[in-house]
C-alpha cells in the first residue's frame, strides 16, 4: 500500500535542504562542499522514496479494474468560505504526478552532483544548494498539488526560484535584466492563469481538480451547462477559462509570445539552466495542459486546437531560430522551446480515451525522454564551458580530444533528440508525430519539417564544438571536470539510450486504461529519413571547416538576419511597451496623479491651513480675553435654560 | 425711612457682582484682579445671606454656605497669591499684559 509518509518526505526533504541551508549554510566553509554534500545527500533520499512510490503505484496498488486511478492520500482543508466551497490542499498522485516525480528528482539529483564539480570555487555555494532545494520542493509540490488553487502558489514559487537561480550572478547586469525578465514575463501570463482558475472554480463550484474536472465534463451536470452557456463575445465561459489557464501554462513553458524570457535566462548558471529550463520549469506548462486534459479534451475542443497550433508553431519557430544562433546555451535553449512546442501539440492533437489518446501518452513520453536528453546536453554544455570559458561557437572546435566522455555522451544526445534509432527521442517522437498524422495533416507536416531542422542544428552544434575547426593554441589542457561532473553524463545518457523502450502506454494514458504500444515501423522511416538528411547537410557544412555555411548565410539574406536576431520579438516587444504603452497609458496616468490626486489632496490641507489661520487670534494668550468668552457663554446658556427649559 | 427689603440687598450684591467682574476684565495689576475675584466672591455671599435672612428664616442653610465661601475664598486667595509670585519671578512684572505666551 502506499506509505502516505514517503510521499510526504519527497517534497519536504529538498524544503529542509532549503531552509537548513539558507540559515546555517554561512557557517559551512565554501570549499569544502559541506552544503553541496548535504543537500545533495537530501534528494538522493528524495529521489529513492520517488522511485519506490512510483514502483508501488505503477506495479502494485494503483490499478483497480485494470484502471490507474487518482488517489488523494491526504487533504487537510485550509480555508472554508462556506459550507460547500472551501480550498483543500492535499497530494495527488496518479500516472503523470508520478512520473513526474521520478523525472524531477533525478534529473535535479543530477544537477546536485554536478554542481559540487561545476560551482567548485564559488563564494556563495550554500546559497545556490540552498536555492536549488527551493526549486525542487516547489516543482515537487507543483506535480502533487490536488487543487488548482495549491498548483498556482507552487507556480508562483517556482516562479521565485527561477528568478532567485538566473539572477545568482546578481553582479552582472544582463543577468539581473534576464532574471527581471522571466520573472515578469511568467507573472503576467500567470495573471491569464488566474483570471482562469476563477472562472473554472466560479463555474465549477470547486477547486478540487478531481471534483472539477468531473463537473466539467458531464454534459448533463448544471455546472457543465452553466459554463458552456453564458457566453463573452461570442465564446463560452468555458472556453475562456480554458484558454486563459493555457495562457499561464504558456508563459511558464516558453510558448510563442511568451518565449522571449528563456534565452536570455541562460545567464545562469549552465546546471541551473539544466534543472529549470531544459527538464523540469518549462514542462509546468505541459503539465498543466495534462492535469486539466479531459475538460480541454471533452468539453472545449476549440481551446484544445488552440494549444495544438501554438504548439507546433512555437515548434517550427524555434527550430528556425536556433539554426542561426551562435551562442550554445541560446541553440540549446532554443531546442528547448521547440521541443516543448512538440509535447503541447501532442497533447493538442489528443483526443480524451483509448487509441485516440496516443497523444497524450506520446506527450508525458516525450517529456521523460527530453529530460533526460536535454538535461544531458546542458551539462555537456557546461562541461564544455567550464574547460573553454566562453559560450560562443567560434571559441570552440576539435574539442573531442580534450573532452571524450563529454564527446561521447554529448553525441547520443544529439542522436537521441535528432530522433534516430534506438535511442530514446526516436520513440517518443515517432509517437508524437503518429498521433499527429491521425488528427490533423497540417500539424504533421510541420512536425516533420521540425524534426529535420533539429536534427540539422543539433548536429551543427555538435560538429561545431568537437570537429571543424582545430582546437587554438589558447585552450588550456586541463581535461574534463572530475568525477562528479562525469558521472551525472553518464547516468544521463544511459536514460538517452534506453529510456526509449520503456512501454509508456502502460502506464500514461488520458483515461488511465493502458494502451498497447505498437511499433509502426513503415510509418517511422520518414521521420528517421528527416533526421539523416539533418545531419549529413549538418555534416556536409561543418565537420571541416569551409565557407558553405557564410554562402547559404548570404543566399537567404534577410531571412538569415531575421533568424539571428530572434525575429526580433523582443525589438517589437520593448518597442510595444515603451513607445505605446509607456506614453500612451505610463504617462498620462503619472500626470493624473502628480496634478490631480496630489492637487485635491493638497487642497484639503491648504483649505485646512487658511481656515485655522483666520480663526487662530481667538488664543490671545490673554486671560481677560477668555473670562470674557466664559461669561458670554455662560450669559447664552443661562438665557437659553431660562427660555427653553420645559 | 424705608426699611431694607430683599430686593434691596438682592441690588446691592448684583451691583457688586458685577463691579468684581468689569474690574477683573479690566485691571492690569494682577492683584487688583484678584481684589476683583473677591468681590465678585463676597457678592455671592450677601446673595445667599439674603435669601436665608428673607426667605428661609427659620433655618440656616444659607449662613452655613457663606461660611464655606468665605473658608474657599482664603484659600483660592493664598494659590492666586503663589501664583502672582511664580509669575513675578519670570516675567519681573505683574501687569496681565505682560504674561500672554500662550498664544497662536
Amino acid at each position: 500500500m502506499l506509505n502516505e509518509t514517503y510521499l510526504l518526505l519527497i517534497p519536504l526533504l529538498p524544503l529542509a535542504g532549503f531552509v537548513i541551508l539558507g540559515l546555517f549554510g554561512k557557517y559551512f566553509n565554501p570549499a569544502k562542499r559541506g552544503t553541496g554534500i548535504i543537500g545533495t545527500l537530501l534528494l538522493l533520499i528524495s529521489a529513492l522514496l520517488a522511485l519506490y512510490v512510483a514502483y508501488g503505484y505503477f506495479f502494485e496498488f494503483g490499478k483497480a479494474d485494470g484502471v490507474y486511478q487518482k488517489l488523494i492520500p491526504f487533504q487537510y482543508t485550509w480555508l472554508q468560505f462556506s459550507e460547500g466551497v472551501s480550498i483543500k490542499m492535499g497530494a495527488l498522485i496518479d500516472p503523470i504526478s508520478l512520473m513526474m516525480l521520478v523525472v524531477i528528482t533525478f534529473i535535479s539529483l543530477m544537477v546536485h552532483i554536478y554542481s559540487l564539480g561545476y560551482m567548485k570555487g564559488e563564494e556563495r555555494f550554500s546559497t545556490y544548494y540552498s536555492f536549488l532545494g527551493l526549486f525542487t520542493f516547489s516543482m515537487l509540490g507543483l506535480v502533487m498539488s490536488s487543487n488548482i488553487f495549491q498548483i498556482y502558489i507552487f507556480w508562483e514559487l517556482v516562479g521565485i526560484s527561477s528568478f532567485l537561480l538566473i539572477g545568482f550572478y546578481y553582479e552582472k547586469p544582463s543577468a539581473v535584466a534576464a532574471c527581471k525578465k522571466a520573472f515578469i514575463v511568467t507573472r503576467f501570463a500567470d495573471l491569464g492563469f488566474l483570471i482562469g482558475i476563477l472562472i473554472l472554480s466560479f463555474y465549477a463550484r470547486t477547486l478540487d481538480f478531481n471534483t472539477l474536472i468531473e463537473r466539467l465534463t458531464s454534459p448533463g451536470s448544471t455546472e457543465f451547462n452553466m459554463a458552456v452557456t453564458s457566453s463573452f463575445l461570442g465564446i463560452s465561459a468555458l472556453t475562456w477559462g480554458m484558454v486563459l489557464v493555457f495562457m499561464g501554462g504558456a508563459g511558464k513553458s516558453a510558448m510563442l509570445p511568451f518565449h522571449i524570457w528563456l534565452p536570455d535566462a541562460m545567464e545562469g548558471p549552465t546546471p541551473v539552466s539544466a534543472l529549470i529550463h531544459a527538464a523540469t520549469m518549462v514542462v509546468a506548462g505541459v503539465y498543466l495542459v495534462a492535469r486539466l486534459f479531459p475538460v480541454f479534451a471533452l468539453s472545449t475542443p476549440h481551446a484544445l486546437e488552440l494549444v495544438a497550433y501554438v504548439g507546433a508553431i512555437t515548434a517550427l519557430f524555434a527550430a528556425i531560430i536556433a539554426c542561426a544562433q551562435t551562442d550554445i546555451k541560446r541553440v540549446l535553449a532554443f531546442s528547448t522551446i521547440s521541443q516543448i512546442g512538440y509535447m503541447m501539440f501532442a497533447l493538442g492533437v489528443a483526443k480524451y480515451g483509448g487509441e485516440a489518446g496516443l497523444g497524450y501518452t506520446a506527450a508525458m513520453f516525450h517529456l521523460f525522454t527530453h529530460a533526460m536528453f536535454k538535461g544531458l546536453l546542458f551539462l555537456c554544455a557546461g562541461s564544455v564551458i567550464h574547460f573553454i570559458h566562453s559560450n560562443e561557437m567560434k571559441d570552440m572546435g576539435g574539442l573531442r580530444k580534450y573532452l571524450p566522455i563529454t564527446h561521447i555522451t554529448f553525441l547520443v544526445a544529439c542522436l537521441a533528440i535528432s530522433g534516430i534509432p534506438p535511442f530514446a527521442g526516436f520513440f517518443s517522437k515517432e509517437e508524437i508525430l503518429l498521433a499527429a498524422s491521425q488528427n490533423n495533416q497540417v500539424i504533421y507536416w510541420i512536425g516533420l519539417f521540425t524534426s529535420g531542422l533539429t536534427a540539422f542544428y543539433m548536429f551543427r552544434l555538435y560538429f561545431n564544438i568537437f570537429w571543424n575547426k582545430a582546437p587554438s593554441s589558447s585552450v588550456k589542457s586541463r581535461g574534463e571536470g572530475g568525477f562528479v561532473m562525469i558521472l551525472p553524463l553518464i547516468l544521463l545518457a544511459i536514460g538517452a539510450v534506453f529510456a526509449g523502450f520503456i512501454p509508456f502506454g502502460n502506464f500514461v494514458t488520458s483515461d488511465g486504461k493502458p494502451l498497447e504500444s505498437v511499433f509502426h515501423w513503415q510509418f517511422s522511416i520518414l521521420p528517421v529519413l528527416f533526421g539523416l538528411v539533418g545531419i549529413f547537410i549538418a555534416m556536409k557544412m561543418y565537420k571541416k571547416e569551409n565557407q558553405i555555411p557564410d554562402k547559404i548565410a548570404a543566399s537567404f539574406g534577410g531571412f538569415y538576419e531575421a533568424a539571428l536576431h530572434k525575429f526580433y520579438f523582443d525589438e517589437i516587444y520593448l518597442f510595444i511597451t515603451k513607445k505605446i504603452i509607456f506614453n500612451l497609458i505610463g504617462k498620462p496616468a503619472a500626470w493624473f496623479d502628480k496634478n490631480v490626486v496630489n492637487s485635491l489632496v493638497n487642497a484639503t490641507g491648504n483649505t485646512t491651513e487658511i481656515f485655522s489661520s483666520k480663526i487662530k487670534r481667538i488664543q490671545s494668550g490673554k486671560v481677560q480675553q477668555y473670562a470674557v468668552y466664559f461669561l458670554l457663554a455662560t450669559v447664552l446658556m443661562a438665557v437659553l435654560f431660562i427660555y427653553w427649559w420645559k | 425711612m424705608l426699611q431694607p427689603g430683599l430686593y434691596h440687598i438682592l441690588f446691592i450684591s448684583t451691583a457688586l457682582f458685577f463691579i468684581g467682574i468689569y474690574g477683573f476684565f479690566s485691571r492690569r495689576n494682577l492683584i487688583t484682579i484678584l481684589m476683583s475675584v473677591e468681590l465678585v466672591l463676597n457678592s455671592v455671599n450677601l446673595n445667599f445671606i439674603a435669601f436665608n435672612k428673607y426667605l428661609w428664616a427659620d433655618k440656616l442653610d444659607g449662613l452655613f454656605f457663606a461660611i464655606f465661601v468665605i473658608a474657599i475664598a482664603a484659600a483660592e486667595a493664598a494659590v492666586a497669591i503663589a501664583i502672582i509670585i511664580n509669575l513675578y519671578r519670570s516675567h519681573h512684572s505683574i501687569d496681565v499684559e505682560k504674561a500672554e505666551e500662550m498664544k497662536y
